[in-house]
């Protein structure tokens, strides 16, 4: 009997002590912080992406709170939904946000681009892109060793195994940028998704003359300037053989998509057009996917 | 027998299939692409217009910068147009085309076969007629022989260090100069140390080469303060720390150049060059490749006038076998898988190697199973099986810390791993990262340090 | 032209691989396991034959079926496991006790962690010690060397001479110095122990192979001896031991004894569980030679290489960030 009181007597008395001093020291290495960060964090996805520009949703939620106005603070995973909550908490006024999809810039397919050599290296991007220019003879089109399928957090890309490009799957895609930093050439770019996801988008960013990079990929822009004398909103330059279409400007007109001699503009998530028309060049697997029924 | 003290691996040398094959020309070719990037450094300036007629021999572009290199016509002929053109990886390049038109040189050059031995001129004339014939190291680097040559201020050459290691597999044609024109290499060795101002040169050779060394051996007794040295068989000899270490035992602290420790290094090849500028007032037009291959017929070592295009050296070595998988500009450890042969000769082509398609290929790579090889055959005693998995997981920091940028590309653990990893692959990739941030952060430094002054 | 085939430099490899390193291990073992099956007749060899083919099936099944991986059974390690952990039983053990060691050894110490290279503990002596405390009587049960007189189970046993060493030291009393094997069977292979145990020559003889063909380095091995010899000279010197033993004979006696030789060539050395810089490797010799003789001295298991190994991979990743001597690195 002694020994069990003289046991429970001891160990109360050490956890009593421990309990004080864990308390003392808690108290003494408090870190204040503002009870809003955990608020802001919470409403955000949580997926770390860096998307943002910071270096997780912690900083981002920590710039929010510490920030005057919402300005350029802008998750694109959660897209405004998300800041209008955010701008909720802070009781500040949420930044306009355009909903925006990464776009790949490169539709030379295996058939359009054939391969010149055989790469044995890693299979990524970075080092084959350091090391030559890469399978086929383009020096600036896509590797296919999917750099930008590994860095995407959401699983919005993936390889088509008939064409060897990458793939977005607008559903998933939540512009966050990484594919972007990811690709050595520069190819994905995000962009305006447009009403209905509607949108024209030059899949080439070859700055070769039209001639050689007509040899290297049947698909690629040769810069002809074609396109740019048809748009009557001055929304495509042509620069360094290469053309592009300002989202900001484009009315979807796609007269452009006509006037193409290679197809290198593609109509993006339009309806199928009138018989009559069935002519023009169908837009490739890659962009099909999400076709939204006309509403 | 000496040799450098960490890591270093053994490859089987294969020098057998162009060893000994004299030096021989290459025909002139009618079409010549001269690049403009020929060397580390700033592309060269184009200073010949289009239809303008040259001899060979005459500038035709002038360095771009202090890190740059002159380069001269190699043929005769008219220029057809200064445009770009494709390298042996399918990139852009600037060139200068012409058409060659007879075989006319300049009349300043001495194209006897006379060896001349004298040479009056000051060391700072030496050092300006190097820069002017647009010489490059010819080992490999490519760096612009006159930079070497002017130490910056505060430090002092000491001892000349001759490469005529060859530590490459294959490659021969740095032995098959040394038997030909050791003579030569003698007087040039004379006319650098006297430019630098040093009493001691030390050729180091290594012991594959018994002939060459029993040649220059022969003719370094007449020479004061030359030393043929002998060295053990181990890659990477032929690094430009590693020679430094075998031969004077001296080690080049991280980051740091040769002329740290009072070293010059040069490859006899570019000591072939200085002779023949100095003494023949011949700039660099032309090198020895070597043509090399386990099926190629007629394996060798060419004197090639830069500008030549591949396919026409391939030519001459009996075209290219029915075999081959990979072509390598360059040895088998450090030379570049070209995706093409159409690129011209130029100052950085050393060799040629044909390779079968059944050694081209590499073996799957398995897990890591951390058997410490790539550490024990590392010669800048890094741990490349942790900087390769710092750089697949984009640990740049890291990689800083664990000194990537000490790196010398020379691919011995990558050769030596059992597992079959890529790990050079991903070090040379993070190398490149770091270097960027380095250089940013160098950059940013400077600018605030500007701003500061204001 | 044909397609050419381009990668990054270098283009030449030397050609070793896995597999081949494993083979070599396996073939600097063969010495040892015949000698064991001279000494041991059919147990010897059935216990390796099971060993070996539980742990290549469980290697085997558990890519296959749990982890979805694309077996490796090619590359040699689970034969390698095998052998190392039939070197570490008894030769009478029921055959079920060695298939619940291989499983260990192969799922618990190797696969859990993601297959070779990953585990941080060796999984022959992860199976080892499974077994050891798991059935402690068979374990420790040790037959006589008869050749193939011994029978696969109720086999003559005897004591084995480090638990007859630590009895002698702890009591004082000299009696069982006569039941000592003396040191040149212990050398040539006479003595009761594991199948690994039973011939220090022929386990020096594959280490030295090991050496020469640069499978392993000799930093381990040596500073494992050493420190083990430098310990039992100490402790001899000391004046621990019972009367009739000098320390010489003691020394000697440590370091054939036992797994010792085994431990200090083969199971040490295991390349994923060992540190892989020279003075890491030194340090991490050094400690099991430590730990083994602490175990074996003062310990309540009679031979302790099992547990310092053990102990020591666990060290491994801290050791391993000693760095090399950096080129040009200014000596301190």
């Amino acid at each position: 009997m002694n020994l069990i009181l003289i046991s429970l007597l001891v160990l109360g008395i050490t956890g009593l002590v421990a309990a004080i001093l864990l308390y003392l020291i808690a108290q003494k290495f408090k870190v204040e912080e503002d009870p809003r960060i955990d608020q802001v964090q919470e409403v955000l996805p949580g997926a770390n992406c860096g998307g943002c520009g910071f270096a997780g949703c912690r900083a981002l939620a920590e710039a929010c709170v510490k920030a005057d106005s919402l300005d350029g603070l802008l998750c694109p995973v959660g897209g405004a939904p998300t800041m209008e909550k955010v701008g909720a908490i802070l009781g500040l006024a949420a930044g306009a946000a355009e909903p925006k999809v990464a776009v790949v810039r490169c539709n030379g397919t295996c058939e359009a681009r054939p391969k010149t050599s055989e790469y044995n290296g890693v299979r990524t991007c970075q080092i084959q892109h350091n090391l030559y220019v890469g399978e086929t003879g383009c020096p600036f089109g896509c590797l296919g060793c999917g750099d930008c399928v590994a860095a995407c957090q959401f699983g919005a890309l993936s390889i088509d195994e008939k064409t060897g490009l990458p793939v977005v799957d607008e559903e998933k895609c939540t512009s966050c940028g990484k594919c972007v930093k990811a690709c050595p050439r520069n190819i994905i770019e995000l962009r305006k998704k447009g009403p209905k996801g509607r949108r024209m988008v030059v899949e080439c960013v070859n700055k070769d003359k039209g001639a050689i990079a007509r040899k290297a990929c049947l698909n690629a822009c040769i810069g002809c300037g074609k396109c740019q004398k048809e748009c009557q909103f001055e929304a495509i330059t042509v620069e360094n053989n290469l053309a592009y279409i300002d989202p900001a400007k484009c009315r979807l007109c796609r007269k452009c998509e006509d006037a193409c001699p290679t197809g290198a503009i593609h109509a993006v998530n339009f309806p199928p057009r009138k018989p009559k028309e069935e002519a023009a060049p169908a837009a490739p697997a890659q962009n099909v996917e999400p076709k939204k029924e006309e509403a | 027998m000496s040799t450098f003290k960490i890591g270093g691996v053994h490859p089987h040398d294969n020098k057998i299939y162009s060893a000994h094959q004299p030096i021989t020309e290459c025909p002139l070719t009618t079409k010549a692409i001269i690049p403009l990037v020929q060397h580390i450094g700033a592309p060269a300036q184009a200073v010949v217009e289009k239809g303008q007629k040259v001899k060979v021999g005459e500038l035709i572009a002038k360095a771009g910068g202090f890190v740059s290199a002159n380069i001269h016509a190699p043929y005769s002929g008219t220029i057809t147009k200064i445009d770009t053109t494709i390298d042996a990886w399918g990139m852009k390049m600037p060139a200068i085309f012409m058409d060659v038109e007879g075989d006319e040189w300049l009349e300043t050059i001495d194209r006897t076969p006379d060896v001349i031995r004298e040479c009056n001129l000051e060391p700072k004339e030496i050092v300006d007629k190097i820069a002017a014939a647009g010489i490059v190291g010819l080992g490999g680097a490519c760096f612009p022989t006159q930079v070497k040559l002017l130490p910056p201020p505060g430090k002092k050459a000491e001892v000349l260090v001759v490469n005529g290691v060859e530590c490459e597999p294959y490659l021969t044609c740095d032995h098959q100069l040394m038997l030909e024109h050791g003579e030569e290499l003698m007087i040039g060795i004379q006319i650098l140390m006297k430019a630098l101002g040093v009493t001691r040169t030390v050729i180091g050779i290594e012991k594959n080469k018994p002939d060459a060394i029993a040649r220059m051996k022969e003719l370094a007794a007449k020479v004061n303060g030359v030393e043929v040295m002998p060295l053990k068989l181990k890659y990477p000899q032929g690094g430009e720390k590693q020679l430094i270490d075998a031969t004077i035992h001296r080690q080049v602290p991280s980051g740091a150049l040769p002329i740290e420790v009072g070293a010059v290094v040069d490859n006899v090849a570019t000591i072939y060059a200085v002779y023949e500028a100095v003494q023949k007032n011949k700039p660099l037009i032309s090198r020895v490749m070597t043509v090399t291959g386990k099926s190629l017929r007629k394996p060798g070592n060419y004197m090639v006038r830069f500008g030549t295009p591949l396919t026409e050296v391939v030519e001459l070595a009996g075209g290219v076998p029915e075999d081959t998988g990979k072509i390598i500009g360059g040895g088998p450890m450090m030379g570049r898988a070209m995706n093409n042969i159409d690129m011209p000769a130029n100052k950085r082509t050393s060799g040629l190697l044909f390779l079968p398609e059944n050694e081209s290929r590499r073996q799957e790579p398995e897990n890591c199973i951390r058997c410490g090889k790539c550490v024990s055959a590392c010669p800048m005693g890094l741990e490349p099986y942790l900087l390769s998995k710092q750089a697949e997981l984009e640990m740049w920091d890291e990689m800083e810390k664990h000194d990537v940028m000490d790196c010398i590309d020379c691919g011995c653990c990558l050769f030596t791993c059992p597992s079959h990893r890529p790990l050079l692959d991903y070090i040379r990739m993070g190398k490149g990262k770091v270097g960027g941030i380095i250089r940013a952060r160098q950059m940013a430094a400077k600018a605030a340090a500007e701003a500061a002054k204001k | 032209m044909k397609k050419l085939i381009v990668a990054p430099a270098p283009h030449a490899h030397s050609g070793d691989s896995v597999r081949k390193n494993m083979l070599l291990v396996i073939a600097a073992l063969m010495p040892a396991y015949v000698v064991s099956v001279i000494a041991f007749g059919w147990g010897a060899l059935l216990t390796a034959l099971i060993a070996v083919a539980a742990c290549v099936l469980a290697e085997w099944a558990i890519a296959k079926y749990i982890l979805k991986q694309k077996p490796t059974i090619c590359d040699c390690s689970a034969i390698l496991t095998g052998l190392l952990l039939a070197f570490n039983l008894p030769c009478n053990l029921p055959w079920w006790i060695i298939v619940i060691g291989a499983i260990v050894a192969i799922g618990v110490g190797k696969m859990t962690f993601g297959g070779l290279g990953q585990n941080p503990f060796n999984p022959a002596l992860v199976g080892r010690v499974f077994l050891l405390i798991s059935f402690p009587v068979q374990m420790t049960t040790w037959p006589r060397p008869l050749g193939f007189a011994t029978q696969y189970v109720d086999a003559e046993t005897g004591a084995t001479p480090l638990f007859m060493l630590k009895q002698m030291i702890k009591s004082g009393d000299n009696s069982m110095l006569d039941q000592m094997p003396n040191l040149w069977d212990m050398f040539r292979g006479m003595i009761g122990g594991s199948l690994g145990e039973v011939c220090a020559i022929a386990l020096i003889i594959g280490g030295l192979f090991l050496i020469i063909t640069r499978v392993i380095t000799w930093h381990i091995p040596v500073s494992i001896l050493a420190t083990v010899a430098l310990f039992a000279a100490v402790t001899g010197w000391c004046g621990a031991l019972p009367e009739g033993l000098c320390t010489c004979e003691y020394v000697a006696y440590e370091l054939l004894a036992g797994g010792m030789m085994l431990g200090a060539f083969f199971m040490a050395t295991d390349y994923v569980t060992s540190p892989m810089v020279g003075w890491g490797k030194i340090i991490f010799g050094v400690g099991i030679g430590l730990i083994a003789m602490v175990i074996r001295t003062w310990g309540a298991y009679p031979e302790g290489m099992s547990f310092a190994i053990l102990i020591m991979n666990a060290t491994v990743p801290l050791l391993n960030k000693i760095r090399p001597t950096r080129f040009g690195e200014k000596k301190k």
